[in-house]
């Protein structure tokens, strides 16, 4: 198939970028979206042209690095699909596509396609971890745990950290992304003794790393690869509110 | 130099024990003025740093994702083993060692080995501990599975995710650390070099991969744990940035390189679709426990598969295995699959591919019972594919997928170079010729959480490590080098991009370095291997400017490294005159087609001096004991 790609090009973060178009031949079905992309940049760098920059790396859904808008959806048409999974049988010959970075004040672009989530790193390292020493840890089966809040903790834990809540979200908020490590951990009584001080930490960290407000628009469950529930925003909440009043300590 | 494996004395089962003892301390209140380097921020590299900077030294972890937990550690699905023995179905320390020694087709240390199996109890209770949503059971007590070529289940998983799960733990015990201002963090950031100060590692060369600047690092200790060189084959399951440029330049200082010949190539991938292809999808293995692997008994069979009756497959794996039946390990299955396709039996348009089906297991345990263990997986290979694997069979190949070949260490896990550590994959101690299913993960976790932080500190205790900083002579020249190289890439403006050269050279190792080898074709790749290079370094273009961020500059000097790599792997392949786990000689098989190993002449570890690019590398041996494993022929009949 032939397409037209309008993508967004931008040399650094003081660039304002534009949109550039870009004709594409012979796209097989086959090709995932990233492989059609290494196409264009083999023909551009042949031109002598700079490649168009994105960030991937594992190419199977896991690692989290892609991060495209793809006419207007973080990640793709595709639900619970990452750009790296997305494959070119989902379009057809003609078509014109946009692709964009993400898009927010927190997670500046650094060139083209790739931005900067450091932002997210911020919010884990201001309490999303146990307190637990290495060597001090007790044997694994003395602490139960009942399999329906494993599986919870785990739904929240497979969350890949990819910041498509924050790209889909009209105000860049990162609910979804906060409230699954806040889930996890609150859910398991290994997270019990600092579950009130993470909260109030997180939720701190991520007010300064510049991410919007919740105001329930839900685009970020649409747009998770990982298809992560909003259930998990109304616990962060509970789990808020519970710490404002109690305080840290308990 | 001798190689000395400072393997300690005494009983097996107390040598660990013995050797923490012997390892003098460093005071608590002194750690703080020990700064170390961390390179990678996988399992090996983050539960080092994480525990590294708990004990009290300075950390600084370098890595080249945006973020630690990006590391590639991430993609494992399986799970994790350890002899836990929580099902009561036989397992022990022991058997876990004796297992990982033979499954490693007797090319390990049986040291590292036992000391691993120990260990990897304490792995468990570490990850429950930070919150590690590992399966469980309605008690609440953990599950488990068995897992490639295991006949105990003592495999901890979470759902196909292990890897995620155990990477996010050691991040969260990272960043709990840079909360404590204990370790720093240099994101996007690619170490390009080794500095070596009065002949012991003292710090790094790096390159900021956003602004191109070349920025120089000094420590009292360097750890490398940057994964395998699984992409010198260009397809491959790893990640595609994952590479062998910190190992490979640190070989070129002087460390050792062992057993490179030895490739993992995995027997469940998604078979290749086409040119343009990037990578390669691994399918866990778990899908073997109860997925059958199958080929139609008549050659080029167009029936759809459910159409093929019984009587008419050939299910290989189980008559020619009877005992191990789907499970056999890796390397098995694979040579397995690419015997039957290489017969012409194989399916799909390449005639590549052999079936994997589940539908005897639906049949079994009901859709949902098998959506629940596998429901990740199948979705993802419908994603890939196209193809519904509830209602029709897998297609799969082996790819390759791990490397149990690395950087020689020693029982501390120092490599040649004094103060230069080596952990997890970009090491080579542990798994021999072929590691087996569910062990990457304990190993990386073993050697960081629970190895390094002991020897290093008796390396560091051991004394003789003046400050040394930056403005050393050694840092400006070295650091003046590594700036010319990203030059030189960028004056040659040729005409054939980085990954034409790369799957070029991926593609001649694949047919002459991968599942089978021979003498014949070794030749013609070792004489094949300088000549892309020499094209390479002609007529590669590589476009933009060095100050920048350039992603196709950091490929062409991964890809450069490769094609000097490249070149020990297929010297080590040819000079293996046997055949032992993922590495097979055709010249050397049993009657029926099995590795036959050579004992008299080949029970050593290979370790590679570097001499100079285009120059014969230097083989030295490490002869291997095996005291408490009789060595004997590999059987899974």
């Amino acid at each position: 198939m032939n397409l037209t790609l309008k993508v967004w090009r931008q040399k650094n973060g003081k660039d304002k970028g534009g949109i550039e178009s870009y004709p594409l031949s012979d796209v097989s079905p086959d090709m995932s979206f990233l492989e059609m992309l290494d196409v264009l940049n083999e023909e551009l760098m042949k031109k002598g042209e700079d490649p168009v920059a994105f960030d991937h790396d594992c190419r199977e859904g896991i690692c989290g690095m892609c991060s495209l808008v793809i006419n207007g959806q973080a990640h793709g048409p595709e639900r619970g699909t990452t750009v790296c999974q997305l494959h070119m049988r989902h379009y057809k010959d003609g078509d014109t596509i946009y692709i964009e970075p993400w898009r927010a004040d927190a997670f500046p672009v650094v060139k083209d396609l790739v931005v900067d989530r450091t932002a997210f790193d911020n919010v884990i390292e201001a309490g999303g971890f146990i307190s637990v020493r290495t060597g001090s840890a007790p044997d694994a089966n003395a602490i139960p745990i009942p399999k329906q809040n494993a599986d919870l903790a785990m739904d929240a834990a497979s969350c890949i950290g990819c910041g498509a809540c924050v790209a889909a979200c009209p105000n860049a908020s990162a609910m979804l992304f906060v409230s699954a490590k806040v889930s996890q951990l609150s859910l398991l009584p290994q997270g019990q003794p600092e579950r009130n001080k993470r909260v109030l930490a997180m939720v701190k960290a991520m007010d300064e790393g510049g991410f919007g407000n919740c105001t329930n628009y839900e685009e970020c469950e649409g747009a998770c690869p990982k298809e992560i529930s909003v259930s998990n925003i109304a616990r962060m909440n509970r789990e808020y509110a519970r710490a404002s009043i109690l305080g840290e300590e308990s | 130099m001798k190689l000395d494996s400072k393997i300690p004395s005494g009983d097996m089962a107390a040598k660990w024990e013995k050797h923490k003892f012997d390892l003098k301390l460093v005071n608590p209140a002194n750690k703080r003025k020990f700064e170390i380097l961390v390179v990678g921020s996988g399992l090996a590299g983050a539960s080092a740093a994480a525990t590294l900077a708990e004990l009290g030294y300075d950390v600084k972890c370098f890595f080249i994702q945006d973020s630690p937990r990006r590391a590639h550690s991430i993609a494992a699905q399986g799970g994790i083993n350890a002899a836990k023995n929580y099902q009561g179905d036989g397992d022990s320390v022991y058997r876990l060692f004796y297992d990982t020694v033979k499954g490693g087709d007797y090319r390990a240390r049986e040291a590292n080995v036992y000391r691993l199996a120990e260990i990897s109890v304490n792995i468990i209770d570490q990850c429950v501990a930070q919150g590690v949503p590992f399966a469980r059971e309605y008690g609440g007590m953990l599950a488990n599975r068995s897992f490639g070529g295991a006949q105990v289940s003592r495999t901890f998983y979470a759902r196909g995710q292990t890897g995620q799960q155990l990477l996010l733990g050691a991040y969260s015990a990272l960043m709990r650390q840079v909360n404590a201002g204990k370790v720093k963090l240099y994101p996007r950031t690619e170490m390009l070099d080794v500095v070596l100060v009065d002949g012991k590692a003292r710090g790094i060369v790096t390159r900021n991969l956003i602004d191109g600047k070349i920025e120089t690092h000094a420590g009292h200790a360097v750890a490398l744990c940057t994964g395998g060189y699984g992409n010198a084959f260009y397809l491959s399951t790893n990640a595609k940035a994952c590479n062998v440029t910190a190992a490979w330049r640190a070989h070129r200082r002087g460390a050792y390189f062992a057993n490179p010949c030895y490739t993992q190539i995995h027997p469940t991938c998604i078979p290749v679709h086409g040119e343009y292809q990037s990578k390669l999808t691994l399918m866990s293995e778990s899908l073997r426990n109860d997925g059958r692997v199958w080929v139609p008994d008549k050659a080029k069979d167009e029936r759809a598969p459910s159409s093929i009756p019984d009587v008419e497959r050939n299910y290989y794996l189980e008559t020619r295995y009877p005992s191990f039946g789907n499970l056999v390990p890796r390397d098995v299955a694979s040579r397995a699959a690419k015997k039957v396709c290489d017969e012409g039996f194989g399916v799909g348009d390449s005639g590549l591919a052999v079936y994997l089906d589940f539908a005897d297991a639906i049949k079994r345990d009901g859709e949902n019972t098998i959506r629940e263990k596998y429901g990740n997986l199948f979705q993802m290979y419908e994603r890939i594919t196209g193809e519904d694997p509830y209602s029709t069979p897998m297609r799969i190949f082996p790819a390759v997928h791990y490397t149990m070949g690395g950087l020689w260490v020693d029982y501390n896990l120092m490599s040649t170079i004094p103060g230069l550590f080596v952990l997890g994959e970009a090491n080579f101690s542990d798994h021999g010729a072929n590691r087996l299913g569910a062990s990457a993960l304990m190993q990386g976790l073993a050697d960081g959480y629970f190895v390094l932080p002991y020897t290093i500190g008796g390396y560091i205790a051991g004394g003789g490590l003046d400050d040394v900083t930056t403005d050393h002579d050694a840092f400006k020249e070295v650091s003046q080098e590594a700036s010319e190289l990203t030059k030189r890439l960028l004056s040659i403006k040729g005409s054939r991009t980085v990954d034409e050269f790369h799957r070029e050279l991926g593609l001649l190792l694949w047919d002459n370095c991968g599942m089978s080898r021979s003498e014949e074709g070794l030749k013609a790749a070792k004489e094949k291997i300088p000549k892309i290079r020499e094209e390479f370094w002609q007529n590669v273009i590589v476009t933009g400017a060095g100050e920048e961020l350039n992603q196709t500059l950091e490929k062409a000097a991964r890809v450069a490294d490769f094609l000097e790599f490249a070149e020990l792997m297929v010297e080590d392949a040819l000079q293996r005159r046997e055949s032992c786990g993922g590495h097979f000689r055709e010249e050397f098989q049993t009657e029926d087609n099995e590795a036959k190993r050579d004992d008299d002449n080949f029970a050593h570890v290979a370790a590679w001096e570097f001499k100079g690019v285009g120059k014969e590398s230097v083989r030295h041996k490490e002869e291997l004991d095996f005291v408490e494993v009789p060595l004997v022929q590999r059987s899974y009949k």
